[in-house]
């Protein structure tokens, strides 16, 4: 393969936006996609061209696999950057790519579908001896289940096969808990997800949530770049990011990053991709899963790095192999990642579509801000509520905090509710900036 | 007759998961509280109920449509 010249950016929001600044600093072009809702967006704008593929409800837009590889088609793109979230790691959408005779800027489409299935990823991590949450496969009878607990350890965690994003599970202290739940969790299970099977796994009490960065190339190399934790979330939503992980002991960060490129390497990856752990108060770790494309997180990274993930995207895409020994990558300072959303914390969280008729936006040293949209903008009922991402970097975990109080006193948006409030009061916490904190934290810190 | 009309934004479903069947059809006789559709908003699904015992006329969205508020999304009858 030879270099890329104009990129499809598959995607919409603050992401499309990064990835064509990303394009343009390559000297390649960017074609941007768009809705109905997005006709006026930020990064349509930005683009070289730009190609309307359908609706604003995101199944008939950003979702539509035959939508975007015809845009690609039309707007004469020879590969696809696929951002996050929606198709980006579709590994059906990926092999249509492939099959268009256009690069894919992300992993192989079967290696996307196998760290796209927890049973699949686990058993890789398994091979690559990267340890994983010890746990059983789905079990459906009640003497299976007396006989496979104890060897798992409790207290456990009760788990529909079918679950997902922290549904279906719950809790257990004993065997006698467990069989008095079983029939209530199978019918659960049947009802909510149409398959009762269950599964059992091992609680990490007190884990905190640490993910490695990890490039590699088509040649069959791997670097990691340093870990980021977001053990500061809600609902699995993730609020504040921080890299590097604050109070780790050096052989547990470097054990980490070695299971990350290991695990990439046994898989035969490509690309940016993020490894994601549970780190429990005694430094053992278990892998949960990768992320097969770039994060809404990454900037802390190129913050402490230098490394711009997404010009890597490019290159290992145009086939050249890792321009980064693993050697040459060092950290310097701490980086946070504040996620503002649009979002009202006094209401649950509830989402607040809207105008934004008023945006100030922060700046200085170590201060940057990534954004899909522009005062006057929508935040479409469509898509996700990120308003803004502001990023803060600083010599130390201290300047670094001190920062991102500055940048969210200077940071004013008006005409959604939004969680800028609650920001202001984490980073002001004692507990979060004496660090570090586990998943759990901020959820016991609301009530 | 009267009518259901959105509340919020979004994308309107008739189901609440893909593969399952309709909440209500043109006929259906609900209750107050009843969930009769959904609106998503920002990865969020928010219920409609049923404000009162009612037979459901006609359905004016499919599913997936896009929806705005004040949108009629159910005609209703007394039941």
């Amino acid at each position: 393969m030879t270099g890329l010249q104009r990129v499809l950016v598959a995607n919409r929001g603050e992401i499309a936006v990064r990835v064509i600044r990303a394009c343009h600093v390559a000297g390649l072009e960017a074609v941007a996609v768009y809705s109905d809702a997005d006709e006026h967006a930020r990064w349509v704008r930005m683009a070289d061209d730009a190609v309307h593929i359908g609706r604003s409800a995101a199944q008939k837009s950003y979702l539509d696999s035959d939508a975007l590889l015809k845009a690609a088609r039309t707007a004469e793109a020879d590969a696809v950057h696929p951002g996050y979230g929606f198709l980006s790691e579709n590994g059906a959408f990926a092999r249509a790519i492939d099959e268009a005779g256009l690069v894919f800027i992300g992993p192989r489409p079967s290696v996307l579908e196998q760290m796209g299935d927890k049973a699949a990823a686990r058993s890789a991590a398994t091979a690559a001896g990267v340890p994983v949450v010890p746990g059983t496969d789905p079990i459906d009878n009640p003497e299976d289940v007396a006989r496979l607990a104890p060897e798992i350890g409790f207290p456990l965690l009760l788990k529909a096969s079918a679950g997902g994003g922290g549904r279906g599970i719950r809790p257990v202290r004993d065997v006698d808990e467990l069989l008095e739940v079983l029939p209530t969790a199978q019918a659960e299970a049947r009802s909510a997800f149409g398959d009762p099977a269950i599964y059992l796994e091992r609680a990490v009490p007190q884990a905190r949530h640490v993910e490695v960065q990890v490039l590699a190339d088509d040649h069959g190399h791997a670097v990691h770049l340093f870990e980021r934790d977001c053990s500061v979330q809600r609902r699995r939503q993730k609020l504040i990011e921080e890299a590097p992980a604050p109070g780790l002991r050096e052989e547990t960060r470097k054990a980490l990053a070695s299971a990350a490129v290991r695990l990439a390497e046994h898989v035969g990856y490509r690309g940016a991709g993020t490894v994601e752990f549970l780190v429990d108060a005694e430094g053992n770790f278990y892998f949960i899963e990768m992320n097969a494309r770039i994060q809404v997180e990454h900037p802390i990274t190129e913050m402490i790095t230098g490394v711009d993930l997404v010009a890597e995207q490019l290159s290992i895409a145009a086939g050249r192999p890792l321009s980064l020994a693993q050697e040459s990558i060092e950290r310097r300072g701490v980086a946070v990642e504040l996620r503002i959303n649009a979002e009202d914390p006094e209401r649950d969280f509830a989402p607040t579509p809207g105008e934004i008729s008023e945006l100030r936006l922060p700046g200085g040293p170590g201060v940057r801000v990534d954004t899909g949209i522009t005062q006057g903008d929508r935040i479409s009922p469509f898509y996700d509520s990120l308003i803004t991402k502001l990023i803060c970097w600083g010599d130390d975990r201290d300047q670094a905090y001190a920062r991102a109080r500055q940048a969210l006193a200077e940071f004013h948006v008006e005409g959604v509710a939004s969680t800028t409030g609650l920001h202001r009061r984490l980073v002001t916490d004692p507990e979060l900036t004496a660090g570090p904190v586990h998943s759990t934290w901020l959820e016991q810190r609301l009530g | 007759m009267s009518t259901v009309d959105a509340q919020m934004p979004g994308v309107f479903y008739r189901r609440p998961s893909p593969d399952a069947d309709p909440f209500i059809e043109p006929g259906s006789v609900v209750q107050a509280g009843q969930t009769i559709g959904l609106i998503e908003v920002m990865k969020t699904f928010n219920e409609v109920k049923a404000e009162r015992d009612c037979r459901v006329g006609r359905i004016l969205l499919d599913d997936g449509d896009e929806v705005d508020v004040g949108q009629t999304m159910f005609e209703v009858d007394e039941a």
